[in-house]
């Protein structure tokens, strides 16, 4: 999937584009910046609803190419300039993250499957 | 690959023309010119001369007379003799004689460059500091000796492009690394994730794989995040960077951990819901570390402060899960 067909599977906005030319099919849904750097590998979508910086120094930390912004958060200036920096391409998406992600899914795009179960003590 | 060059011109390092200056300079006529030499003796006949020439292709050729030079003899002299029709005349009639263009073994080559410019001459005679003749020096040898130094200058700056731990084999001591410091304020989320950006661009920068750059960035930006969140006034990142191990230090000034082992288990964390709103305080920080490191190690003290070292290792193996990643 590249990132066109994202933008018009989700009826997307591209906010920041960038020269993505890699087939993606996995991605990652989460607010919890350290769930995907324990979990995502390089060239898989970020979903979030996390609009802050940081949400964009993960994504270039875990090599996601393409961030999406769900639930209509449109991110701050400060956000889209990070992105546009490390060259990381931006959609924002007026659906909620779970109906973002049950659309990509569902248009074919992968998870990580199950994982280990992690207790607390 | 500019940047590299970049970086080690910055360290004074090897490649690029000031190198090849340098050879210019240091290279002597000895080192270049033709030894197996051939001689004729001032009464050999233009006739003899003429079957050395041809036999061996060569174009000027040295007269000698009880060992010492005594003059030299080029292909003009034998076309003089051939349209004279004297090639039973002998070599001493038609060789230089006077004012011999030598050059010495011990000179630069850029001084028999200079010679050969100024004189418009094919070859000059090498003599020894004794006045021996010892070689013969043309305009070619010099080309094929600037061009093989040109080439080991390329080959040594392309080898360090390709495998930069020959940029840590070339500086010689004891154990060579590179160091970089950081420092992280505290609650500057704006900048956070700057250490752990550069690092990871200084080991792409350098040659790391991308594979490994990406764990020591992952595992230096749970730290950043750590001393943003966690600490009194900020701390420092210092990264150790080693051909084979690099070595990531996390340290701060308080407020320190009340029990390590506790916060070392998934999921516990006494980030604020404010901080938690950020994305943060998920309580995965320390597993997320271990997991990217070789080695961690956390000391901590209530009221003096942190330390977290983070090791991680260079293995060969790693190369091949590169590829396959």
């Amino acid at each position: 999937m590249n990132l066109k067909e994202v933008i018009d599977i989700i009826e997307g906005e591209l906010l920041v584009d960038a020269p993505v030319d890699i087939d993606i099919c996995n991605a990652c849904c989460s607010d919890l910046m350290s769930d995907v750097l324990m979990f995502v590998k390089p060239n898989m979508l970020l979903i979030t609803g996390l609009t802050n910086p940081q949400s964009v120094r993960t994504a270039d930390m875990a090599e996601a190419p393409i961030l999406v912004f769900a639930r209509g958060k449109h991110p701050s200036a400060e956000t889209l300039a990070l992105a546009e920096e490390l060259g990381i391409a931006v959609v924002l998406s007026a659906y909620t993250m779970f109906e973002t992600a049950g659309l990509l899914y569902e248009a074919g795009l992968r998870g990580l499957g199950k994982l280990p179960i992690v207790r607390q003590r | 690959m500019k940047n590299r060059f970049a970086l080690l011109s910055l360290l004074g390092g090897g490649g690029g023309l000031g190198k090849v200056q340098e050879l210019i300079r240091e290279i002597r006529v000895g080192r270049v010119m033709t030894t197996s030499l051939f001689t004729v003796a001032p009464d050999a006949l233009m006739s003899e001369l003429k079957e050395l020439m041809r036999g061996h292709h060569i174009s000027g050729v040295p007269v000698v007379e009880n060992g010492a030079l005594a003059g030299i003899v080029s292909i003009e002299d034998l076309i003089h003799a051939l349209e004279a029709a004297k090639l039973d005349s002998p070599v001493c009639d038609f060789m230089t004689s006077s004012n011999l263009i030598v050059a010495r073994a011990t000179e630069p080559i850029m001084e028999a460059v200079r010679r050969f410019e100024a004189t418009k001459i094919g070859r000059m005679p090498v003599l020894d500091t004794q006045g021996k003749l010892v070689g013969i020096l043309t305009r070619g040898d010099i080309i094929e000796a600037l061009l093989t130094a040109l080439q080991e200058v390329y080959g040594e700056a392309e080898r360090i492009q390709d495998h930069p731990d020959y940029f840590f084999e070339a500086l010689e001591s004891d154990s060579t690394s590179l160091v970089l410091r950081y420092n992280v304020k505290h609650l500057d989320f704006a900048r956070g994730g700057d250490a752990s950006a550069k690092i990871k661009q200084a080991l792409l920068r350098i040659g790391a794989l991308p594979v490994l750059a990406r764990r020591v960035a992952i595992a230096t930006y749970e730290a950043e995040i750590n001393l943003i969140i966690h600490t009194d006034n900020g701390g420092t990142i210092t990264a150790d960077i080693k051909p084979y191990e690099i070595s990531v230090l996390a340290e701060d000034r308080g407020p320190g951990i009340e029990d390590v082992e506790l916060a070392r288990q998934p999921g516990f964390s006494t980030a604020t819901s404010e901080v938690r709103e950020m994305g943060f305080g998920a309580g995965m920080g320390l597993v997320n570390i271990d997991r990217c490191t070789d080695d961690m190690s956390i000391w901590s003290a209530l009221g003096i402060g942190t330390r977290l070292q983070m090791i991680f290792r260079v293995s060969p193996e790693e190369a091949k899960r590169n590829g396959n990643d």
